[in-house]
């Protein structure tokens, strides 16, 4: 008789991976790149194909050469950071900025600190704010979009810039805001090619949420607080500060709310953790958005939440069962 | 909505495939090996000498200490040797080995199958049946049922819970014994509740056993119109989840009420028996049957024949493996007890005990475990566990070795159910390093606990 194998409990798996949870993350993306694509044309696809191949590749060349290590390509994340790393990014980014954001998500946010688990920060977002700091023309010119199959073309500057310039320069915000919230939903925004359709997104974002690879409460509290933080504002000074529905449309806020925040190793771990953080990053990116000098502010609200995440871990535990 | 414990938990594929299979009797093997460990607590010491005559369900050992129990001889024969064998994982223990001759049953045993739903009001008489029938609690502990039944003093039982859940993958014993013992397990219930004067028993079965669910209500309304002594006793459907069947969550689920770290469930007023086990006290109390055998599934998708057997104590697993067809080729793993909680055999040879309750066969595909990556901090483990405490963190602190914070975060709750490394997408072997660390813990608990008693007592 062959021998028996002899293992501690438990003897059987769930069937769940890293990889298979980077792939629902990378499905979840897919309408969203897909419209991207479709507006913003070919040179959307160069800003996609060299964020993800330059993220694989740099994660397979460091973790091999220079950290001695078996390859992590297989987990799928630096697709997912690839990926995330181009929808933050206008379409007309030169392919050589793409790369460095690459090289600064990949090398020095992730695989310094010793790979995926390990990173304190976003990857992708961190290799957005360094490119958003070093090259400032670059990355917000927004070209208008001219889509792939020659589709209607919207122009300039995102809702958010327009408001910031406009208030700077006087104008009443009654004649900046574009209030077609319908239109924003479901295309027409400018900025960065992710932002283009707040409805891709959400579908992604539900999609993920169905397939249970995230819960939904980081999400939700960032929409709230951001409702909430407008709402008191622009009621306050309609004059001044936008509202809710225009807010929670514009900036990047769909797509860093759903996929950017919710990344598992930088989010904290108990769901209480989760909420302060959440509305840690809505309080933060309207502060941003009305009183700083930048017209949004969602990527530098979730990197400075990202920072506070260990001490969120260490204050906010799960409830225990028998322990008051 | 049913009802559920209040934290954690996994849903795994229940794959119960020989939840049709009839309990049948197992043809009694040549030779039978007793242990005389098969309760917790202090092993039992034995009463007979080699070359002596036996017969079933006579007693062969006697209870060592408080916490221990009867050991009966589950066939007819002759004593061949007391002797150290090796059990189920290659430890030694002590065993009485008796040759089967024939099948002659003990003085005063009655083997008629005929149902008997009334019994007596004297409770001592009740508890002094049940020790002397050698009963222990079936669920997974094998404590000493008598001691159960005797709560210390000041302490209050108000509901007793017979766990019917059975929430591990595969087994199916219970349920059988539900459909096919219902009369007996529901008198065994009704024994139970009288011997712990409690006015309230709850008979837990989750929702994904209909039948029994079903069964179990149509005899206690049949019985209720009978005897007095069948009101208060109801059953509640649960939502089907594990760990539901282990007692701190099934107390939880059933009272929502949380037994405190380091407490028993008589501190909630709480006493879990399990369905087996109830059967059993049924034919100690009714019949003056000592356990002497106990329902076996036999199972797995490699497996041959899938099987409820009735099994002498004391039986060869290889004379049962051999009886359903041999073992099965591309069977790798062989686990008494479920996926989840059971525990991997390493030797064929070795006999069942009172508490055996399955044997899995799982093939290497099934059973093997996927290469370790990175911890991606998603927090499935804490989202799983259902004592409320954080795998990662616990892992982190038991690598470092850092044993007062892993008794910060109650290594010590941990109830070893395995959902943490079950549900770990970067496949990390949580639960091996976690129970080491609440060993460590749990040995340095003691140590200043009997320090303090030392220093008290000075």
């Amino acid at each position: 008789m062959s021998k028996l194998l002899v293992s501690p409990s438990p003897h059987i798996h769930a069937d769940v991976s890293t990889s298979a949870l980077m792939r629902d993350v990378v499905i979840a993306l897919i309408p969203a790149v897909l419209v991207s694509v479709v507006f913003y044309g070919w040179s959307e696809l160069l800003v996609l194909g060299v964020s993800v191949a330059s993220c694989v590749l740099l994660e397979y060349l460091v973790t091999r050469f220079m950290m001695h290590k078996p390859s992590t390509i297989g987990d799928l994340s630096a697709v997912v950071t690839g990926l995330l790393l181009a929808m933050n990014l206008p379409s007309s980014t030169p392919w050589w900025i793409v790369f460095i954001g690459a090289v600064v998500a990949i090398c020095v946010a992730k695989l310094s600190f010793g790979g995926l688990g390990q990173n304190v920060f976003n990857p992708a977002i961190a290799g957005r704010v360094f490119l958003l700091i070093s090259f400032p023309m670059q990355m917000t010119t927004w070209e208008a979009p001219q889509g792939l199959f020659g589709a209607d073309a919207i122009s300039g500057a995102t809702p958010l810039g327009q408001v910031k310039e406009g208030l700077l320069a006087g104008t009443p915000l009654s004649e900046l805001v574009n209030s077609d919230y319908l239109s924003m939903l479901f295309t027409n925004i400018g900025g960065s090619a992710g932002e283009i359709s707040a409805l891709a997104l959400l579908a992604g974002f539900v999609y993920l949420l169905c397939r249970r690879v995230i819960k939904p409460h980081v999400t939700l509290s960032i929409w709230a607080t951001v409702a909430l933080v407008s709402l008191i504002f622009s009621l306050a000074a309609p004059e001044r500060f936008t509202g809710p529905l225009f807010n929670l449309l514009t900036g990047g806020m769909i797509l860093g709310s759903c996929f950017m925040a919710t990344d598992y190793v930088t989010s904290p771990m108990s769901v209480v953790g989760g909420i302060v953080y959440g509305i840690g990053i809505g309080f933060i990116t309207m502060m941003i958005r009305y009183f700083g000098s930048y017209p949004e502010g969602m990527s530098f609200a979730i990197l400075l939440m990202n920072a506070v995440v260990p001490l969120l871990n260490m204050w906010f535990h799960q409830k225990k069962y028998g322990r008051a | 909505m049913n009802r559920t414990f209040s934290i954690g938990g996994v849903h795994p594929h229940d794959s119960k495939i020989s939840k049709d299979c009839a309990i049948e009797a197992l043809p009694l093997p040549p030779t039978v090996y007793i242990s005389v460990a098969q309760h917790i607590g202090a092993p039992a010491k034995p009463i007979v000498a080699p070359g002596d005559k036996v017969k079933v369900g006579q007693p062969i050992a006697e209870p060592g200490g408080f916490v221990s129990a009867f050991i009966h001889s589950s066939v007819s024969g002759t004593v061949k040797s007391i002797a150290p064998r090796a059990d189920l994982a290659g430890n030694k223990q002590m065993c009485i080995e008796i040759a089967v001759e024939g099948d002659e049953w003990y003085e005063g045993i009655d083997t008629s199958d005929t149902l008997n739903t009334d019994f007596s009001d004297d409770n001592k008489e009740i508890i002094e049946k049940i020790r002397l029938g050698g009963i222990v609690g079936l669920g997974g502990a094998t404590f000493p049922t008598h001691v159960k039944l005797s709560p210390p003093p000041g302490k209050v039982c108000e509901t007793l819970i017979i766990n019917g859940c059975e929430c591990e993958p595969y087994l199916t014993s219970d349920y059988r014994t539900l459909l096919e013992k219902g009369p007996q397990v529901v008198t065994g219930t009704a024994i139970l509740k009288q011997a712990l004067s409690v006015d309230k028993a709850v008979i837990a079965i989750e929702e994904n056993k209909p039948q029994a669910i079903e069964y179990i209500n149509k005899l206690l309304s049949d019985l209720r119109k009978v005897s007095s002594k069948y009101t208060g006793i109801t059953v509640m459907s649960l939502r089907k989840r594990y760990p539901q069947g282990g007692e701190k969550q099934l107390i939880d689920a059933v009272m929502h009420r949380q037994v405190k770290s380091g407490g028993l469930p008589i501190d909630v007023g709480a006493v879990v028996q399990n369905v087996g086990t109830a059967l059993a006290v049924y034919d100690a109390v009714q019949k003056r049957k000592p356990l002497i055998d106990n329902t076996i599934t036999v199972t797995g998708e490699c497996f041959p024949r899938q099987a409820n057997l009735l099994v002498r104590v004391g039986t060869p697993l290889s004379f049962i493996i051999d009886y359903l067809g041999g073992m099965p080729a591309d069977a790798a793993k062989v686990i008494s007890g479920g996926p989840m909680m059971g525990k991997a055999i390493s030797n064929l040879d070795a006999a069942t005990l009172k508490g055996t309750s399955s044997l899995l066969f799982l093939t290497e595909k099934q059973t093997r475990r996927r290469p370790e990556s990175s911890c991606i901090r998603c927090g499935r483990c804490a989202d799983a566990c259902p004592m409320g405490l954080e795998p990662f963190l616990l892992n982190r602190l038991a690598h470092a070795g850092l044993t007062d914070e892993l008794e910060k975060n109650a290594v010590q709750d941990c109830i070893e159910c395995g959902c943490c490394l079950y549900s770990c997408p970067a496949n990390i072997p949580l639960l091996d390093h976690i129970r080491q660390a609440k060993g460590q813990v749990m040995g340095i608990i003691r140590a200043r606990a009997a320090a303090a008693k030392a220093a008290a007592s000075k």
